[in-house]
């Protein structure tokens, strides 16, 4: 097998405050294979933008410190110099969009030129060449009328067409990998059904991996192909979207299932939150990150930190559950669910 | 089922100068029948919040009524007005993060209504106070905290709790979950349906969210550009949505189910919300839909009685159904 396409190992990222040090993530391994679409999801605070933002060095240091871990893209270790072979990755070989294109582009540089201005520093063009390049990239997220639009300022955009733009500028140097970091929260759910729809389009044209940081499980079984689920600086499960949403292992994972209201679901059955919040960071616990929260939590869970338990594979869980001697399979842990689900069938 | 509070064609422009007038609510008829909880759904900008706060006379109106228990309420609040209105009706904002001051503690918060709505003496508005901390699971010595000292989801339970202790009849909710983790939503939703139980409420539910308003609500209304397309039982809309924005709507809806999401089709949805300033006459969805008409761009579809069997109370605004 040949190496991934980025490869991240063990990672370690503290930031420190005036509170003291916020272990914010611990210890998160993971590949990316080209063409695909990698999902990490989890709720706030849980590290999955920290994880994103330290490979591409976005992480502000002081007051953050990437304690241990390696990132390698093909081979080069990325977290310690951005570049390689002289040009720097950012941009170039991985691009990435945010949450808010409103507050991540210029207001004071026209659309057009700040896609141009990729060009120029990544890729050398003449600033006409990277001008007529923009036109086509904003034509190729199927902005209408691209040559006019490329002459207009971020304020002039709504806020699909900011993404849209957001997305032609990550993909203006043909990334091997595009960080998207949750790149639909912010609009409405038929500008994002577009976006995505766009994503995968992208996706197919040119290969490229994607990441996909989000909380929402419904993108996330939209989108994706693998599934890390994070939960207080761990992934705590990981496996293909169907290992992740008909196979979970991990009572984290099925809590959050549970939270949400499932299309088949009835008025007369209540959702069942998960109790509590996620643990303090500051000083985080010393096993399971989910033992204060979790309804099967045992004896060793307060105690000693659960490993991944790989499962079949690719599929894997950070849970004592799944230890031989735990004498619990993962059938038990579906059938202490809430019992029926299916009462009202759609029409 | 007695109608408790029912808007009749409630209009609400903005002038933004230069002549321009953004159409927030153009017409916006609804009934809400008492105890019923009725979800609104539609993209942001299509005139959800408007709509609530005019109900509650956050927003005066344009033209319109908006009559409650038969009593029609005033175009324009005055401070005598929200005095007597608001131990009827309050309100659940989004952002908890916003809606609560800095600078009062809890208990300020959730007693201000109780000290000026009621006579209680400070020791009476203290105990329903503390009372009030434990029915939304908060701890009564909380009320000495300040707002920053609490997580999203404690918040909201504070903004609940400051809606609900005046106990009214008709809250509007506006996104009271949109700013919370999905966890975290599960315990807000649940909470207000063991209050909504205990005390009776009437809810106006306001929310993007899909699949929590066909969750929450007995009756869903689809609003786009400050119009109402679609009003009928929330599962009915939710699974058999008839008007073509409704369709639109529910179809780009994500379900956490990889085998459904594969199995959905790109989603031919063209363009965007467009801009409330100046609105063109005829259907506002006419320039999006797929299947629109002549006549779709030169007469505004009304509201009418589905006519075929699928179930009470389905109202639609499209010419495909007449």
């Amino acid at each position: 097998m040949t190496a991934p396409l980025l490869e991240v190992t063990d990672l370690r990222v503290e930031f420190d405050t005036y509170g003291g040090t916020v272990h914010a993530v611990r210890g998160v391994s993971f590949n990316v294979e080209p063409g695909e679409t990698l999902a990490i999801v989890g709720e706030s605070g849980c590290g999955k933008s920290v994880t994103v933002q330290s490979i591409m060095g976005l992480i502000p240091m002081p007051p953050g410190r990437i304690t241990a871990g390696h990132a390698r893209l093909r081979g080069h270790d990325i977290l310690r110099s951005k570049r390689i072979d002289g040009a720097d990755i950012r941009g170039g070989e991985v691009g990435m969009i945010f949450q808010d294109p409103m507050t991540s582009l210029n207001p004071t540089m026209t659309i057009g030129d700040q896609i141009a201005e990729t060009l120029i520093v990544h890729r050398r063009y003449t600033v006409k060449q990277a001008a007529d390049r923009a036109v086509e990239l904003l034509a190729s997220t199927r902005i209408p009328d691209a040559a006019k639009r490329a002459r207009q300022y971020p304020f002039e955009f709504s806020g699909g067409m900011l993404q849209r733009s957001m997305i032609a500028m990550a993909i203006a140097c043909q990334p091997k990998i595009l960080i998207a970091d949750e790149p639909t929260t912010a609009l409405d759910v038929t500008i994002q059904a577009q976006i995505l729809d766009l994503l995968q389009d992208l996706q197919r044209e040119t290969g490229m991996a994607i990441i996909l940081i989000t909380h929402d499980l419904g993108v996330v079984a939209r989108m994706a192909d693998r599934v890390n689920v994070m939960y207080a600086g761990e992934i705590v499960e990981r496996g293909t979207a169907e290992d992740i949403f008909y196979r979970s292992a991990h009572p984290y994972t099925l809590g959050l299932r549970d939270a949400m209201p499932s299309n088949n679901l009835a008025r007369s059955h209540r959702l069942q939150p998960i109790d509590g919040s996620p643990p303090d960071l500051f000083a985080p616990p010393v096993g399971c990150g989910y033992f204060a929260r979790c309804p099967h939590a045992m004896l060793i869970c307060r105690g000693e930190r659960p490993p991944l338990f790989g499962l079949d594979s690719g599929h894997a869980s950070r849970c004592w559950l799944q230890h031989e001697d735990a004498g619990r399979s993962i059938e038990r842990l579906h059938t202490a669910r809430r019992p029926a689900t299916a009462t009202q069938s759609p029409t | 089922m007695t109608a408790l509070i029912v808007a009749d064609k409630l209009t609400k422009h903005f002038a933004i100068g230069g002549n321009q007038v953004v159409h927030a609510l153009d017409g916006v008829s609804l009934t809400i029948a008492e105890k019923e909880i009725v979800g609104l759904v539609g993209e942001s900008g299509s005139g959800k919040s408007t709509f609530g706060k005019a109900l509650v006379g956050l927003h005066d109106k344009t033209s319109g009524t908006v009559t409650y228990r038969g009593e029609q309420l005033p175009q324009q609040y005055t401070p005598l007005d929200f005095q007597r209105h608001a131990q009827r009706m309050q309100m659940i904002f989004q952002d908890p993060y916003s809606s609560l001051n800095p600078r009062m503690t809890v208990g300020e918060i959730i007693g201000e209504g109780l000290r000026l709505h009621s006579d209680k003496s400070t020791a009476e508005v203290r105990e329903r106070v503390a009372d009030w901390l434990q029915r939304v699971g908060l701890e009564p010595d909380h009320m000495s905290r300040y707002p920053h000292e609490f997580s999203g989801g404690q918040r909201q339970r504070i903004g609940i709790a400051r809606a609900l202790i005046l106990e009214p009849e008709f809250v509007v909710c506006d996104e009271p979950i949109s700013a919370l983790d999905v966890s975290v939503q599960a315990q807000v939703v649940n909470l207000l349906d063991d209050l909504k139980a205990s005390l009776g409420l009437t809810l106006l539910f306001i929310a993007h969210d899909l699949s929590m308003v066909r969750y929450v609500s007995d009756r869903m209304a689809v609003m786009y550009l400050g119009s109402l397309v679609e009003i009928g039982p929330a599962e009915r809309v939710f699974y058999d949505p008839q008007h073509p924005y409704s369709q639109l709507l529910v179809g780009s809806n994500p379900e956490p189910d990889p085998a459904t999401e594969r199995a959905r089709k790109g989603t031919e949805v063209i363009g965007e919300i467009p801009s409330p300033v100046n609105i063109p006459p005829g259907c506002r969805f006419a320039n999006r839909c797929p299947a629109a008409m002549d006549i779709c761009r030169v007469t505004r579809p009304e509201l009418k009685l589905l006519k075929d069997s699928s179930g009470p109370e389905r109202l639609v605004a499209c010419h495909l159904f007449e």
